[in-house]
């Protein structure tokens, strides 16, 4: 599957990762040589096959429904590389 | 190579026989950190804590109470989280990321008084087949200092092919523990899926991420299974199931066992010198009483496909969480919300998890979805079934662990698709979800050469087993770069 | 009754109910309301390498709850699903959600409008959703703050179909929805804390017209009456906008309170491309008929079916049923009084009991507790107390009107009915002696007035009631005292 450059931004800006303008043509063809490869999924025969998701089939575990967890603000904060007054800073953001 | 570190058995009597302390054993194997330090399996010594947990294991020792691993030194995989101790995953992204908690296999192992001497080197997220993504430079193999150690374990393969330590933690995703574990002359054991909880183990895909060990024998294995398998409430895919007693499961005979020999697994890619070793390997089974069977799984070749879809679309999800804002790499002076997202991930990021992101992302997007992703997790049910199919048949299933030896460094990393190949009897497993273990079969033109057998779920103790008996039987997993046995 | 003649607005509303669990939806931190900014975050709310999701029971059971409350479906097989989008309140870069395979879908709300009407309101869909954490945008001069102690909240996602046609619709049926969940006990409603949230989606299309028109949806408005103003406003700009030969653009919207007006959210991406897939992190929900049987058990009987019973049965008038069945508390207590009347009032008088503390807990009651803005379920004046004191009035012990100085008293606290009576001495005279000594009492200080009254000005009567009354400190039994009164004044 060959994919154009203007599809490329699109996925880059999707995930949120910068692109110099060199590697953008670059890319394209790489990512589009990892799709070629995905493309070879098309040969398989799925007529009434179901996905599997969860190898295996387990059934899901449930919590009780309790506080369990301290206050580790301080310890969580100061992973942070810009937080202040108890809050994590990002540039201001308009809505 | 000191001779201390050729199995968990024999540290273990040396430390009851007081020939040694837990401390002098942790201190050996800091010593021999730095010797092979040219290797570059290491990304952060923990010589303190190695320490103090030895110190904690020669109390215990003292006091009579142990565990098959108390005072045993070893390495956990960079992947894991390690409570005060810096886990980057080998990426720019947490080259300083001091986690606030433990990963239930660092309490599991750190209950068993093992010994942490540090964070083993790995591909970057995970995401490799040679060592060579790692933000902090490419891992070298002990056997051959010009080729690559295999990925993304690399690190943990090269501190135990090197006898830096005896044992040291891995995840597979599609191949991760038993392709290092081919290359370096090791036996690498990647659990059932679920078996061994992902609670603090840095998820790259997470319905195929799998934690499990990387050592010198299938007993080392067993010992380190014993101790990290279990159901952990924390992880909602950790299965609900006990454990069984590998111990016991891991003495039982060879006569009857009846091995599949997989066609597709001996396909065009394989390297004839590789094949011919696993062939004679297998030979050496039948010779100790397991019948060999031809099967077929007939989707095998859709597994690369599959694979490289449903885990760069799981990436995708998983690695978004890495932005700047909680912890992490942050770019300078980010302008703008976007600003701060684009450049923080363009520059926290290597090459191969940028490719990845992306794969990923457009796999899900709208209008490919189906044809993508959906798809692939279909096809992922046919080389499941595959599986059950052949399972009816055999007991294990047999085949080269990779198409070649080991490569040089930089042969492939040029060429993404043809480092992907290179998976391409590991992935499948993953995709099934299935037990699968790497043993030392022999070797070509100097290097190791892995046989890999493949049991179906919940069955370590019969792969430990058939291993451990072949163990007995031959020497290839005694054999060291050194040259001693 | 449309205000646009010739347009049709249709208008669906997506409600956000925060389930009113102890800890949060995927981890054990806490829920409650109003603490420290990033105190209530466990290492999965803040997304860190290596977290991991497990869901809460209590939240599975609140949305099947509300399921079966609306006559809806409810999944033996629902999914999690990851909604992937970049925001700084969302820590993982995606929400767990519900996309394809929700909880509950389908379910019928009956909705009582304003006029009298009642509506059927169908419903597509209830989901459970992790909520997003909260951006502080003036917390900090060039920078916003973000606060994660609302992240990983539990919340139902409720949607109705399209099939509302006014503003006034919407909020009745907003009001319905608001009523049902703080009935069923699934969430406290709490508006300003932001408890229970809705968006609107709102177009309009020309009478008669099959084709939906475009729509634009207005996100978090945060109280009734903004509600309806804000779709009101959107209504009109739509229709004048069309009639002008504009377009609508598919866009969201959000309410400006100050300006009265619906404006267009800056730098919001159009229809972001959020990548739906299966959480791999989590296994299929299973839910059994037995698991929803469980709930159904707990099921309190329902708004609806509660009021028609109270019409019904107890004869009530519509509007005091109405008013009764608004809140669930309320109702409580009420059925506390009801019950506690019937058991000490062995005589007759059965009829008039449902009425008698009807009126008592609309009005007393309920004037009490909004003065000093209390709810039903902390009343000052237990229910049992208050059947007491109208047990009091039926006897005979105390006229109606003292009765409610005597419940003043015990809202302050000064005790229960029997104490209050006594210390005040409120005693009701229904002694004939006593009260015919009051009344000739009063009688012999108003002789004019006496003569006025003979003389033909009946209205004076009331003027000696009201004498009497004063004399006896209210305390005349009412009936005793207009019977004597007549007899003494007619002889």
């Amino acid at each position: 599957m060959s994919i154009d450059i203007t599809t490329v931004r699109h996925i880059a800006r999707l995930a949120r990762i910068a692109i110099d303008d060199a590697d953008v043509a670059p890319l394209a063809q790489e990512l589009s040589r990892v799709l070629d490869l995905a493309d070879e999924l098309g040969a398989a025969d799925i007529a009434d096959v179901a996905p599997l998701a969860h190898p295996q089939g387990e059934a899901l575990t449930w919590r009780a429904d309790a506080v369990t967890e301290n206050d580790r603000a301080d310890a969580f904060l100061a992973l942070a590389p810009d937080a202040r007054a108890g809050l994590y800073l990002v540039p201001k953001v308009i809505e | 190579m000191t001779g201390l570190f050729t199995s968990i058995a024999q540290c273990a009597q040396a430390l009851r026989a007081r020939q040694i302390s837990a401390v002098e054993l942790a201190r050996e194997a800091l010593r021999a950190a730095q010797t092979h330090a040219d290797l570059n399996a290491l990304i952060s010594v923990d010589e303190t804590g190695a320490l103090a947990a030895a110190e904690r294991a020669d109390a215990r020792l003292a006091s009579g109470t142990w565990s098959s691993l108390s005072g045993i030194p070893f390495a956990h995989k960079d992947i894991f989280c390690t409570s005060g101790v810096r886990t980057t995953c080998a990426s720019r992204m947490l080259a300083d990321f001091v986690p606030p908690y433990d990963a239930g296999v660092v309490e599991r192992l750190h209950d068993a008084l093992a010994v942490s001497i540090g964070k083993a080197n790995m591909d970057e997220f995970a995401m490799g087949s040679s060592n060579e993504n790692s933000f902090f430079g490419a891992v070298k193999n002990p056997w051959d200092t010009a080729r690559v150690p295999g990925g993304s374990s690399g690190g943990s393969a090269a501190l135990v092919a090197a006898g830096v330590v005896p044992f040291a933690t891995g995840t597979d995703t599609g191949g991760s523990i038993r392709q290092p574990a081919a290359f370096c002359g090791l036996t690498g054991l990647k659990p059932t899926y679920g078996r061994v909880s992902r609670w603090g183990m840095i998820a790259y895909a997470s319905s195929l991420d799998c934690g499990g060990v990387l050592a010198r024998s299938a007993e080392d294995c067993m010992h380190v299974l014993s101790a990290i398998a279990g159901h952990d409430p924390r992880d909602a895919t950790s299965v609900a199931r006990g454990v069984d007693n590998y111990a016991d499961a891991l003495r039982a005979p060879l006569q009857g066992l009846r091995i599949g020999v997989a066609r597709e697994y001996f396909g065009a890619g394989i390297d004839a010198g590789v094949g011919a070793t696993v062939q004679a390997a297998l030979k050496q089974y039948e010779q100790l009483g397991a019948t060999l069977v031809d099967i077929s799984l007939p989707n095998a070749a859709l597994a690369i496909p599959a694979y490289y879809v449903i885990a760069p679309a799981e990436a995708s999800s998983n690695l978004a969480r890495y932005d700047g804002v909680r912890y992490g790499h942050r770019c300078a002076h980010p302008t703008s919300l976007e600003d701060l997202y684009t450049r923080t991930r363009a520059e926290g990021f290597g090459a191969e998890v940028r490719r990845r992101i992306l794969v990923g992302t457009y796999a899900l997007s709208a209008g490919y979805y189906d044809a993508y992703y959906l798809r692939a997790q279909r096809v992922r049910r046919l080389i499941a079934n595959d599986f059950v199919e052949a399972f009816k048949a055999v007991d294990l299933i047999a085949g080269p662990t990779t198409p070649t030896v080991a490569f040089k460094l930089g042969e492939k990393s040029a060429d993404p698709l043809a480092m992907y190949a290179a998976d391409v009897n590991t992935v499948a497993v993953n995709l099934a979800g299935l037990p699968a273990i790497s043993i030392p079969a022999g070797f070509r033109e100097g290097m190791p050469v892995g046989l890999q057998l493949i049991a179906p779920a919940f069955a370590e103790g019969a792969l430990l087993a058939a291993s451990h008996q072949f163990q007995l039987a031959t020497d290839w997993h005694r054999r060291t770069p050194g040259g001693a046995a | 009754m449309s205000m646009h003649p010739g347009w049709q607005a249709v208008i669906g509303l997506e409600i956000h109910a925060q389930l009113s669990t102890s800890s949060k939806l995927f981890s054990g931190a806490s829920t409650a309301y109003g603490a420290e900014p990033n105190t209530h975050t466990a290492v999965v709310d803040i997304a860190l390498p290596g977290a991991l999701p497990v869901p809460n029971h209590a939240a599975l059971d609140k949305a099947i709850r509300f399921g079966l409350a609306i006559g809806a479906h409810i999944a033996s097989r629902s999914v999690f699903a990851r909604k992937n989008y970049f925001y700084p309140d969302l820590p993982k870069g995606y929400q767990i959600s519900q996309y394809e395979l929700p909880i509950v879908s389908g379910g019928r709300l009956p909705v009582r409008l304003d006029d009298g009407r009642v509506i059927e309101v169908e419903l597509e869909r209830a989901h459970l959703e992790e909520d997003a954490g909260k951006s502080l945008h003036d917390a900090f001069h060039a920078a916003t703050g973000i606060d994660l102690n609302r992240a990983g909240t539990p919340l139902l996602e409720i949607v109705s179909k399209p099939v509302l046609h006014s503003a006034q619709e919407a909020v009745a049926y907003m009001r319905t929805v608001h009523t049902l969940v703080r009935w069923l006990g699934i969430c406290d409603g709490n508006m300003q804390e932001g408890s229970f949230r809705c968006d609107a989606n709102v177009s309009v299309r020309r009478e008669g017209a099959e084709k939906l028109g475009t729509r634009a949806e207005i996100k978090n408005v945060n109280s009734f009456r903004f509600v309806e103003k804000a779709i009101e406003y959107e209504i009109e700009r739509q229709i004048r906008a069309l009639e002008n030969g504009e377009a609508i653009v598919q866009e969201t919207r959000l309410y400006d309170a100050a300006r009265h007006q619906t404006r267009s959210m800056r730098g919001k991406e159009s229809a972001d491309d959020y990548r739906y897939f299966p959480d791999p992190d989590l296994p299929p929900l299973a839910v059994t008929l037995a698991d929803v049987e469980a709930v159904r058990a707990t099921l309190p009987e329902l708004p609806e079916a509660r009021r028609a019973r109270y019409i019904g049965e107890l004869h009530l008038p519509e509007i005091d049923a109405t008013q009764l069945c608004h809140d669930r508390a309320t109702v409580e207590y009420f059925e506390a009084v009801l019950s506690g009347l019937r058991t000490r009032d062995a005589g007759p008088g059965e009829k008039g009991d449902a009425k008698l503390a009807a009126n008592w807990v609309l009005g007393e009651v309920s004037a009490a507790r909004n003065a000093e803005h209390l709810h039903f379920d902390a009343p000052r004046v237990s229910a049992s107390a208050l059947a007491e004191l109208l047990t009091r009035v039926r006897e005979g012990v105390i006229s109606g009107k003292i009765a409610k100085d005597v419940f003043a008293a015990m809202w302050s606290g000064e005790g229960d009915a029997d104490a209050v009576i006594e210390k005040r001495g409120l005693k009701q005279i229904s002694d004939t002696g006593a009260l015919a000594a009051a009344i000739d009492a009063v009688l012999a200080e108003y002789p004019s007035q006496l003569a006025d009254y003979r003389g033909g000005n009946e209205k004076l009567l009331q003027f000696f009631v009201g004498q009497v009354m004063k004399r006896t400190k209210g305390q005349a039994n009412p009936q005793q005292l207009n019977a004597l009164l007549r007899e003494k004044l007619q002889s």
